[in-house]
């Protein structure tokens, strides 16, 4: 068993669980619900080994660096990241209707690692630059502040959709979804979490940059974009704490933001270029 | 106040400005991404026409981030932030300091969270057993006894209050640290061939020389490559000479390792393959060693011996060079052979025995960056996270009980707010109440 067989496996299992979770949300059908909570869980093991795996096999080949480098081992890591955040997320509110609209995501991410041709999935030794214990501290942050706006995004279209129908019939799917007042809630707290840890990432990106070029902000267009985001999240959490912005314009709020998050993560490196660009292949 | 009338002020204080500000930083932000940035005028007029080429050279477009109007907008954030936080934290402050104990009465049966107990007996006993489950719970609470009622109050956390504005101030540091760095600081490159030194370096865009205040030597630049053929390290062996405190010393940088010395620091940032060759030879019978730096394709003697060399041919492959050696020390045939650069060869003739070294000479390209703010800057990003932190996921709660006589018996009032979390408040909330339901003189109405 090698760690891109565990990754593998990490995407059907990942598609596995938002498909039971699509179902339960569909059915109504609750007694599924452990099930659901189960495969998630088992499938995030699996993708913790391989990741693990990757780790130790780069070890193996003389060259060890934590798995956290190029476009393919960082889409595997925000599925990993987006699966555990859901996880936390399920425990602490005990829903499993968020399943439906978060760990669709996590799948999206591991399937588009695992299918697409654009990028490597060879271990390769890391250029100089990478060499540096700030690439975890970095890729850390980040991905755990996307991976909370990936989740924000989904529960964003939630409400959205939940908000259409306000007093939907009993026993529907839209009655099943928690209250508009919960799931704004729960977008806000969430977008909150997200935004402590972008700007971890941000910071931590800056002081890397600063020991490896001597400059800790230089209008990158990773940088850059990833500050747009910055605003676009300060800008909402400012709207709601001061002048009480909520429900269908927060949803939209946590929608566009995670539009910009793509674009800082995946946009800039195939449409822009600057010193993000090893990110690409 | 009159300063709240102040149109201006009111301007200056909105957070529908800041708002706007973050808008538009956001959206302005996009172009300089799209706009490759600080190339020559021609490029832009090249790429995009001499109309749009021309606006651009209007707007600072070919450098945005530093545009005139960029700055502005910066500007007009921090002087909303700055605004904005001298508008509100007086409030807040009074709300962080504020005697809860002068909390009117009639306002606390309105508290979000409220129960409501019985307890027979005195005023002082009944105060008393209060203060001790308010202790128990977590809540130690201050008092203010009066004949006939007694107002206790606790509170956790009202210096989380402050949180975002510390956030705010953690900005403006950032930024302050930027313009330190600016002003007071620079940023520049050098190029050093092995075995040469330096006392300046040239500024980025005007190529100024700036003196450094010391030397720096390059003792020597490696490069290696993986398998592959990609570069997994680029090191060079540096010595700082400073002859103001006759102090000198030697370290070695690579990428993500950089040397700092007297606030400068110097980065491994680039190399160059020189034309020349580094030759060192160790005659092993005598003991006698010596380097030498020689232009390829030309004979060396070493002084004092007899013996002759030169590097006849050179290959590159993959930026490592393959070199073609002829040596003599005088005794027997001259010696040609090929050898990798960067290795050690052993040549035996009838008269001695050498070690022969050679490698390609190299230069090492250093960014040089004095950069003073950077501390403010750090500290900045750590005050930002422990403000977000703090403005976030703290709350200040506050629990007042309002305990008076009535019909011979003291009614209590537990009543409580939180500035947010509401329903962690609850759970607080409901455990303390539990306390007071718990005991046994007490009654719940």
């Amino acid at each position: 068993m090698d760690s891109s067989q565990l990754l593998g496996i990490t995407t059907f299992a990942y598609l596995f669980s938002s498909f039971c979770y699509i179902t339960i949300l569909v059915f109504r059908a609750k007694k599924f619900g452990m099930a659901a909570t189960l495969v998630t869980t088992v499938a995030f093991l699996i993708n913790s080994a391989g990741i693990g795996l990757r780790w130790y096999e780069s070890h193996q080949m003389g060259i060890g660096y934590a798995p956290l480098s190029n476009m393919y081992e960082s889409l595997v890591f925000f599925a990993w990241s987006i699966a555990l955040f859901y996880l936390g997320l399920e425990f602490k509110y005990k829903n499993q209707t968020l399943g439906a609209f978060s760990m669709p995501f996590a799948s999206a991410s591991m399937a588009y690692a695992s299918f697409s041709a654009q990028f490597g999935k060879e271990i390769k030794p890391l250029i100089p630059a990478l060499q540096s214990n700030w690439l975890i501290a970095h890729v850390i942050t980040c991905f755990i502040g996307y991976a909370a706006f990936a989740v924000a995004c989904g529960i964003g279209f939630m409400y959205l959709i939940k908000a259409r129908n306000e007093k939907p019939a009993q026993g529907s799917i839209l009655a099943s979804l928690p209250s508009l007042k919960e799931i704004d809630d729960i977008i806000h707290r969430t977008l909150v979490f997200g935004f402590l840890w972008l700007s971890a990432g941000i910071i931590t990106g800056a002081v890397w940059a600063n020991s490896a070029w001597g400059t800790y902000w230089s209008w990158d267009p990773k940088e850059t974009w990833s500050l747009i985001t910055w605003f676009v999240y300060a800008a909402a959490l400012h709207a709601r704490f001061t002048r009480g912005w909520g429900g269908k314009r927060i949803a939209w709020l946590a929608i566009i933001g995670f539009l910009s998050v793509i674009f800082t993560y995946y946009g800039v490196n195939f449409l822009l270029s600057g010193l993000h660009s090893y990110g690409g292949n | 106040m009159k300063k709240n009338d102040n149109m201006l002020w009111r301007f200056f204080a909105s957070v529908k400005l800041a708002l706007i500000t973050l808008f538009i930083l956001a959206s302005t932000s996009i172009i300089g991404t799209l706009i490759p940035q600080k190339n020559p005028p021609a490029f832009y007029i090249k790429e995009f026409g001499p109309e749009l080429g021309r606006l651009f050279q209007i707007l600072d477009l070919a450098d945005m981030y530093n545009s005139w109007w960029f700055v502005a907008i910066l500007a007009l954030f921090s002087i909303n932030l700055i605004i904005c936080t001298i508008d509100r934290l007086p409030n807040v402050w009074r709300m962080v300091v504020m005697d809860n104990l002068r909390q009117p009465i009639d306002t606390l049966a309105k508290m979000p969270f409220r129960s409501s107990f019985l307890i027979t007996g005195e005023m002082a006993t009944a105060t008393a057993t209060v203060k001790k489950i308010m202790t128990d719970g977590g809540w130690k609470a201050k008092a203010d006894e009066k004949e006939n009622s007694t107002l206790l109050f606790s509170q956790k956390q009202a210096w989380c209050r402050l949180g975002v504005y510390a956030v705010h101030l953690s900005i403006l540091l950032i930024f302050a640290g930027a313009i330190i760095g600016t002003v007071a600081g620079y940023k520049g490159s050098i190029m050093i061939p092995e075995g040469g030194s330096t006392d300046k370096i040239y500024q980025y865009g005007t190529n100024k020389p700036i003196p450094l205040g010391f030397e720096v030597r390059c003792d020597s630049f490696k490069l290696t490559l993986y398998d592959s053929g990609m570069p997994k390290e680029y090191r060079s062996d540096l010595t700082v000479m400073d002859r103001s405190n006759n102090l000198s010393f030697s370290k070695s940088i690579i990428v993500n390792d950089p040397l700092d010395y007297r606030g400068i620091t110097f980065y491994q940032a680039s190399y160059d393959a020189l034309q020349g060759l580094k030759v060192e030879i160790y005659n092993k019978k005598t003991g006698r060693q010596q380097g030498f730096e020689i232009p390829f394709g030309q004979k060396t003697s070493w002084p004092g011996t007899k013996v002759e060399f030169g590097i006849i041919n050179m290959q590159q492959t993959r930026g490592m060079a393959r070199l073609k050696v002829w040596f003599s020390d005088g005794s027997g045939n001259p010696e040609t052979f090929w050898m990798d650069g960067d290795t050690t060869r052993t040549l035996v003739s009838p008269d001695g025995e050498y070690e022969f070294y050679a490698s390609q000479l190299y230069a090492t390209g250093l960014q040089v960056t004095k950069d003073p703010g950077v501390w403010t800057v750090y500290f900045g990003c750590i005050l930002m996270l422990v403000g977000l932190y703090v403005a976030f996921f703290l709350s200040h709660r506050r629990i007042w009980v309002y305990i008076n006589k009535e019909d011979g018996q003291c009614r209590v009032l537990v009543c409580g707010t939180s500035s947010k979390n509401k329903l962690g408040f609850e759970k607080d909330f409901s455990a303390l109440s539990e306390r007071f339901r718990q005991n046994d003189t007490i009654q719940t109405t």
